[in-house]
């Protein structure tokens, strides 16, 4: 096996420390040339870490990279490409307002002397890009008319017209259709032919399994297990990834739910060009009860989030709180009737980062807090203080900007806001993204003590340990749709299969 | 606030803040201090009424263009606004209504101002609206109702001036002319309107849930409105209210001169912005206040005033002008940068 896939790139000992943070733990890492190397693991494990270091975006902290035998160090993401190595990013990093070949030469723009873009030789390279992937996507086209499935397509072009010799893709299939990955793994099939060595990042496990040769899994900045993929199955692949750790956030005793705290009927959310992002959800939540809602990045688990909180006028669908039929469609007239969300992003939809501490913990609640429109200034420093003390937030003063607190405690402001409106059902999305696990601990601590109060608390999340250690029921999302339930001890591997549904997988 | 075992440097660094955070105020002491001892007629009280008369007519527009700027948006039509308001208290004065039915409605000079203040807010309205429901950007919505509102007040009389405003006795409307000119208590009641306004705005801003809303819409759009915040009815307010100053100031101006001329106010769109500038207020949003906009006004109101009474050629008024604005936006941001320092070495 080694002499027909000779290794083309070595990591040995490869440490990664962040501000506070250890990102990987002593990593060796063999990259085979003419041949898959899949890099499996959830969210936080280090595998982006991993891919940002052989790509150049970052440079280890400790440990040596090896190129063809030859110690190297990259000093920037250029200085890697000139070696060869390319890699199509999980975000797309591209430019909506310039055409589909603009993108694809931006950077290194074919041009006379340096200053007259040759026009014609890009349009013509992009076309010829676009017929080896079988795409027809016209060279002019703005980029942001494309679907997001084409523009993904676009990123890869963009690595393919580089000729790298390493080729890093980060979950490139997140938002592909299943026609668009069957011409996306006969073009990894046809590079590994050339020889070029490729690393493929992805969540979707029957798909690595179709298109791996080696596969390596990470947990926690280390390397769980290593091999070759023959006779690897899903069930090997989830127990190296999340191992024992599920067992942290055990619930006390058996408990009793009460009474339907949130319901929704038929949710729709229809999205451009047909469809629905948002596909006919319904589910229930009880006071007392976490339902875990699972699944991969575009699920549509925010945007059916988001449609609960009245963020998309065009939705359409029911809602009850507390048996009640929802009627308003403002945020404002359904956090009165006792609904809150912990928004994904706390930067953009969770705080206003300029307000003080006091004033962010207070925005949703102060005309509960208001004589009439007179404001209870004492009252007020009074309610914000009673809940940095309950959700133990490391502060120094009430009065100094929300922004200048870490990610745990920001999440813990933003959840504080929420839970001082009372409410009766709790929307958390991502509670626990990019916060360490210190404040993850924390902030599941407060999930749990929250639910035992009799609090509904639906959260969504696309960590597969969390969803397993924190839910009473795990509702399992998959393009628009609801694809799976589970109590709570259900295996993992069925889990982890609803994510992909069966119309969608691809017949190998 | 600070921490004595952080040692010498901060808290130097601290008294430099202070008067950063105090420097349009300290502004306004040296530029009054300056003029003061330069002019020679500029302390007396009838001078200092005067500039304080010129003054308050800024303020007023920069009170109600500090709420939008708060906001993230901008108002560019309240120069405009207060020509068509101007327009319309003129013709109130002048023909009343004419209900097309053989008779005519006549006013007295309270029904006269509210009619006016509603015209007012009737555009701030529809600024408010063109922006939140329509989705027009706020610099291209009130630059639409600029021209229109300009246009109007020319329309209605022509392009003539509306001469004569001396109201009728018949009528009660001859007291009109004691908006501009009167006093209560020897200060002119056009300074009382103006203090009220004031107060009230800094009430508005600093005391009540309507205030806290205005500066996260501009801290966080987005945030606040997933925080339960009613972001159209907040944008509606600060445009309605803008309105509603350039209002007052059309009145004003109309009663001061008892006369009104279509072309009242134009311009005046940029002065209430630096002033509000001036006094800390930040353009991309989410920040500024009552107080700094009217100490603000008055650096502005006072540096023309004295340099015309210093014979200061009207061209290099101008220039100084700009450079005391930008001046104040720079020291602005150094503020900001010092601040944002100090709470992470507070954290440190």
């Amino acid at each position: 096996m080694t002499e027909t896939h000779p290794i083309g790139l070595t990591i040995r000992g490869g440490v990664k420390l962040y501000p506070g943070t250890m990102a990987l733990k002593g990593v060796d890492f063999d990259l085979r040339m003419g041949a898959v190397n899949v890099l499996v693991g959830e969210n936080g494990a280090g595998k982006s870490t991993l891919m940002k270091i052989i790509s150049g975006v970052e440079q280890l902290s400790e440990g040596t990279i090896m190129l063809d035998g030859k110690e190297v160090t990259f000093a920037d993401k250029a200085d890697a490409a000139r070696r060869g190595i390319g890699i199509v990013f999980q975000e797309l990093n591209l430019f909506p307002n310039l055409s589909v070949a603009d993108n694809i030469y931006i950077g290194r723009e074919k041009a006379h002397a340096g200053i007259h873009i040759d026009r014609s030789a890009q349009a013509e390279g992009a076309r010829a890009l676009m017929r080896r992937l079988e795409q027809d996507i016209e060279p002019d086209a703005p980029l942001g008319n494309l679907r997001i499935g084409q523009q993904q397509i676009v990123e890869i072009a963009k690595a393919l017209a580089e000729d790298a010799r390493i080729l890093i893709f980060d979950e490139p299939t997140s938002a592909l259709s299943a026609s668009e990955v069957d011409v996306l793994f006969r073009i990894i099939r046809d590079l590994k032919k050339h020889g070029v060595g490729i690393v493929y990042i992805s969540h979707r496990l029957e798909e690595l399994i179709r298109i791996g040769d080696y596969i390596t899994v990470l947990r926690d900045g280390q390397i769980t297990g290593t091999r070759s993929m023959e006779g690897v199955d899903i069930a090997w692949i989830v127990e190296h990834m999340i191992g024992s750790a599920s067992k942290e956030f055990p619930r006390g005793e058996a408990v009793t739910f009460g009474d339907e705290v949130f319901r929704s009927e038929n949710v729709c959310l229809p999205r451009l060009g047909g469809g629905y992002t948002v596909d006919h959800v319904s589910l229930s939540v009880k006071a007392g009860e976490i339902v875990g809602l699972y699944g991969l990045m575009g699920a549509g688990r925010t945007e059916f989030l988001e449609c609960v909180m009245a963020q998309h006028p065009e939705a359409s669908g029911k809602l009850f709180i507390a048996g009640k039929p929802v009627k308003t469609r403002t945020a404002a007239g359904r956090i009165d009737m006792g609904l809150a969300l912990i928004p994904e992003d706390r930067k953009r939809d969770g705080l206003v980062q300029i307000m003080a501490i006091r004033e962010n913990l207070t925005l949703s609640s102060l005309w509960k807090l208001a004589k009439g429109f007179h404001l209870n200034l004492a009252a007020e420093a009074k309610a914000a203080l009673t809940f940095v003390k309950s959700l133990s937030i490391k502060i120094g003063n009430v009065e100094h900007p929300v922004s200048s607190l870490s990610g745990g405690n920001q999440q813990k402001v933003v959840i504080g806001k929420a839970l001082m409106t009372q409410p009766r059902i709790l929307l958390m999305d991502e509670p626990s993204r990019g916060i360490d696990i210190g404040a993850k601990a924390e902030v599941f601590r407060t999930m749990r003590r929250l639910a035992a109060a009799g609090l509904g608390i639906l959260f969504v999340t696309s960590d597969l340990e969390e969803v397993l250690a924190l839910s009473d029921r795990i509702l399992v999302m998959a393009n628009g749709r609801i694809t799976g339930s589970f109590p709570s001890g259900s295996n993992p591997a069925d889990v982890i299969s609803a994510t992909v549904p069966a119309q969608s997988r691809t017949v190998p | 606030m600070m921490r004595p075992l952080l040692g010498h440097d901060l808290s130097s660094t601290s008294v430099t803040l202070l008067i950063l955070r105090l420097r349009t105020f300290v502004a306004l002491l040296l530029v009054f201090g300056f003029f003061a001892y330069a002019a020679p007629n500029f302390l007396t009280a009838e001078n200092v009424v005067l500039v304080s008369k010129h003054v308050a007519l800024n303020a007023f527009l920069a009170i109600g263009m500090t709420f939008v700027i708060i906001t993230g948006g901008i108002d560019l039509s309240v120069g405009s606004i207060v020509g068509l308001c101007a327009m319309v208290a003129g013709w109130l004065v002048l023909y009343g209504i004419n209900t097309g039915v053989g008779w005519t409605l006549q006013f007295n000079t309270i029904e006269i101002c509210l009619i006016v203040m509603v015209v007012g807010v009737i555009i701030g309205w529809i600024n408010g609206i063109l922006i939140t429901k329509l989705n027009v950007a706020p610099f291209i919505a009130t630059l639409g109702t600029l021209y229109m509102a300009r246009g109007a007040a020319l329309l209605s009389s022509d392009g003539r001036t509306f001469p004569n405003l001396n109201g009728n006795p018949e009528y009660g409307s001859d007291t009109f002319k004691s908006i501009g000119d009167g006093s209560f208590l020897t200060v002119p009641i056009l300074i009382w309107m103006l203090i009220a306004v004031a107060l009230i705005a800094a009430y508005i801003a600093a005391r009540t849930p309507l205030g806290r809303h205005i500066y996260a819409v501009g801290g966080n759009e987005r945030g606040a409105a997933l925080s339960g915040v009613n972001v159209d009815r907040v944008k509606l307010f600060v445009y309605m209210f803008s309105g509603l100053c350039a209002a007052l100031v059309g009145l004003i101006i109309a009663s001061q001169l008892q006369a009104s001329h279509p072309a009242t106010g134009e311009t005046f769109e940029l002065n209430a912005i630096a002033a509000a500038v001036l006094g800390g207020t930040s353009m991309s949003g989410g920040r500024g206040k009552i107080g700094g906009t009217i100490i603000g006004a008055f650096v502005i109101g006072i540096l023309a005033d004295g340099m015309i009474m210093m014979g200061v050629s009207a061209f290099w008024q101008t220039v100084i002008k700009g450079a005391v604005i930008i001046g104040a936006v720079v020291i602005d941001q150094v503020q900001q940068k010092l601040q944002a320092r100090v709470i992470l070495q507070q954290r440190g």
